[in-house]
């Protein structure tokens, strides 16, 4: 169903408080987002790549991950070199590729698997439940870390139903094939998942008020940061700044 | 005489646009010593008259008392919510939360517990129940089984005085059927149970009642002494209590 087979594992990372897995990727991935310099990225990418070492991965999970994020880069290698003016480095069939264009298309492919090795070792590290909570605690509305709690809780419960329904369905003799007849029962097994997804809504809804809900969401804190995550934070800042640093020193040394 | 737990009188309840009442001039007297067994056919309003007592519907007409006062605004229903505790056919719809820990947790935080004074409760009721170091569990990881005494442990971690149970057996394996009978026979507090599960009934209640073109039909004469049943070794001779 929904695979969160990182978010379980014994590394270090894995030990770390999850708030501060959040924060320091926040402070990672906002610095690489805002890098318009190669060394800016690199520095980031370098630490991405070695927390992923760090969580205990499995090889073949992040070569996965990594090759759906890099599928998006590689359109962008299809266009941008061409299309981006500058000094031409190759031409031919009436087309010309720029100097500029390709190391575009470089900073973004850093920029991209920078946040992209951060995310996967500090975020997809923690699980569902933790990571709302950890947005609660630091400062996310309830509302929006509730939404995403939920989401995770009930995809599961829609997924399962949306199961149900094919096993009847195949049951009783269907059997998927390009016609019309398939497309209409796919659409009708979808609106009944819709129609009772908001019948338990209701019911859900229910169960909330015969609990005492008041529209106000409560939650447990079930953290505690030790001098190890905050060695961790402090690590990580110190990792952004430099980064940050070397941002601004190559923009004004082009001033 | 003391005030019962609850009355409803007179009381009648008809779903928008659905052709009959379900409920139509039902009393109902619920003393707080009582354990009520309500039975009948499927669509015959058993669950309606759970969800008007605990004012998720509220009827066109007729009177709901709680201890001697009229509920009528959600804001009395509230306390009335706080006193009773009810547990929903199914359990997928009770437990909201992905850990098992901070669902049960959701009932006393509504109370205005401190996070830790709730976090013990949750914990206690859980260990009540047998689910000791459930707490980092992931709901969609539980059986039905473990589902449904999950979604008690939410329930009884709001203190209630008394339980209302909507087919707390349905699904349930002979071995966590036997445990919710050891557990509500614990518990000893006044309830209101809907089931089809006579064996069950007569374990936990004591008094049945039907309901019957919308109103309850008591049934004092039934006693529940007869069952029919097959189950390994069931040729050896054996005893029931």
């Amino acid at each position: 169903m929904i695979d969160d087979q990182l978010a379980t594992g014994t590394s270090p990372i894995h030990g770390l408080d999850a708030r501060c897995r959040l924060a320091a990727c926040l402070l990672l991935s906002v610095v690489a987002a805002l890098a318009q310099n190669q060394q800016t990225a690199l520095v980031i990418l370098a630490a991405g790549l070695l927390l992923t070492a760090l969580s205990g991965a499995s090889f073949g999970a992040v070569l996965r991950r990594a090759a759906a994020i890099n599928v998006f880069i590689l359109f962008l290698w299809l266009f941008v070199p061409l299309s981006t003016p500058g000094v031409p480095l190759w031409q031919g069939f009436g087309l010309t590729i720029s100097r500029q264009g390709v190391s575009l298309a470089w900073l973004v492919t850093l920029k991209a698997n920078a946040v992209f090795f951060c995310v996967l070792s500090l975020l997809a590290t923690i699980p569902a439940p933790a990571l709302g909570r950890a947005m609660t605690a630091l400062g996310v509305p309830a509302k929006f870390s509730f939404l995403f709690v939920f989401t995770y809780r009930y995809l599961h419960v829609i997924a399962e139903e949306y199961d149900r329904l094919v096993t009847a369905a195949r049951l009783r003799g269907f059997v998927p094939a390009t016609d019309g007849r398939t497309y209409r029962t796919y659409a009708a097994l979808v609106a009944m998942v819709l129609v009772r997804s908001y019948d338990r809504s209701q019911r859900v809804y229910q169960a909330m008020l015969l609990r005492g809900f008041t529209g106000l969401f409560p939650c447990l804190n079930r953290f505690r940061a030790g001098r190890r995550d905050m060695l961790f934070l402090l690590a990580a800042g110190a990792v952004a700044g430099l980064a940050a640093f070397l941002e601004v020193r190559a923009r004004s040394g082009n001033v | 005489m003391s005030e019962p737990l609850l009355e409803l009188s007179q009381v009648s309840f008809t779903y928008p646009g659905a052709a009959g009442a379900v409920l139509e001039a039902l009393d109902l007297r619920f003393e707080a010593t009582q354990r009520i067994g309500l039975f009948g056919p499927n669509g015959s309003g058993k669950t309606t008259l759970l969800h008007v007592i605990m004012g998720l519907l509220r009827p066109q007409s007729g009177m709901v008392r709680h201890k001697g006062r009229e509920v009528a605004t959600e804001r009395d229903f509230r306390e009335v919510r706080r006193s009773i505790g009810m547990l929903l056919q199914n359990a997928d719809d009770q437990i909201i939360y992905p850990t098992v820990l901070d669902d049960v947790a959701f009932g006393p935080l509504n109370r205005g517990l401190p996070g830790e004074a709730a976090r013990e409760l949750a914990e206690q009721t859980l260990a009540m129940l047998g689910l000791e170091g459930f707490g980092d569990r992931l709901a969609h990881r539980l059986s039905g089984g473990e589902k449904k005494l999950v979604s008690l442990a939410g329930v009884l971690a709001m203190e209630p005085d008394a339980l209302l149970l909507d087919e707390p057996t349905g699904g349930l394996d002979p071995a966590t059927r036997e445990r919710l009978v050891e557990i509500l026979e614990r518990l000893g507090k006044p309830m209101i149970i809907i089931s089809h599960d006579w064996d069950f009934l007569a374990h936990v209640t004591d008094t049945y009642y039907s309901i019957g073109n919308g109103r309850l039909i008591r049934n004092p004469d039934l006693i529940l002494h007869r069952h029919v049943h097959g189950h390994p070794m069931g040729d050896h001779e054996h005893h029931h209590h």
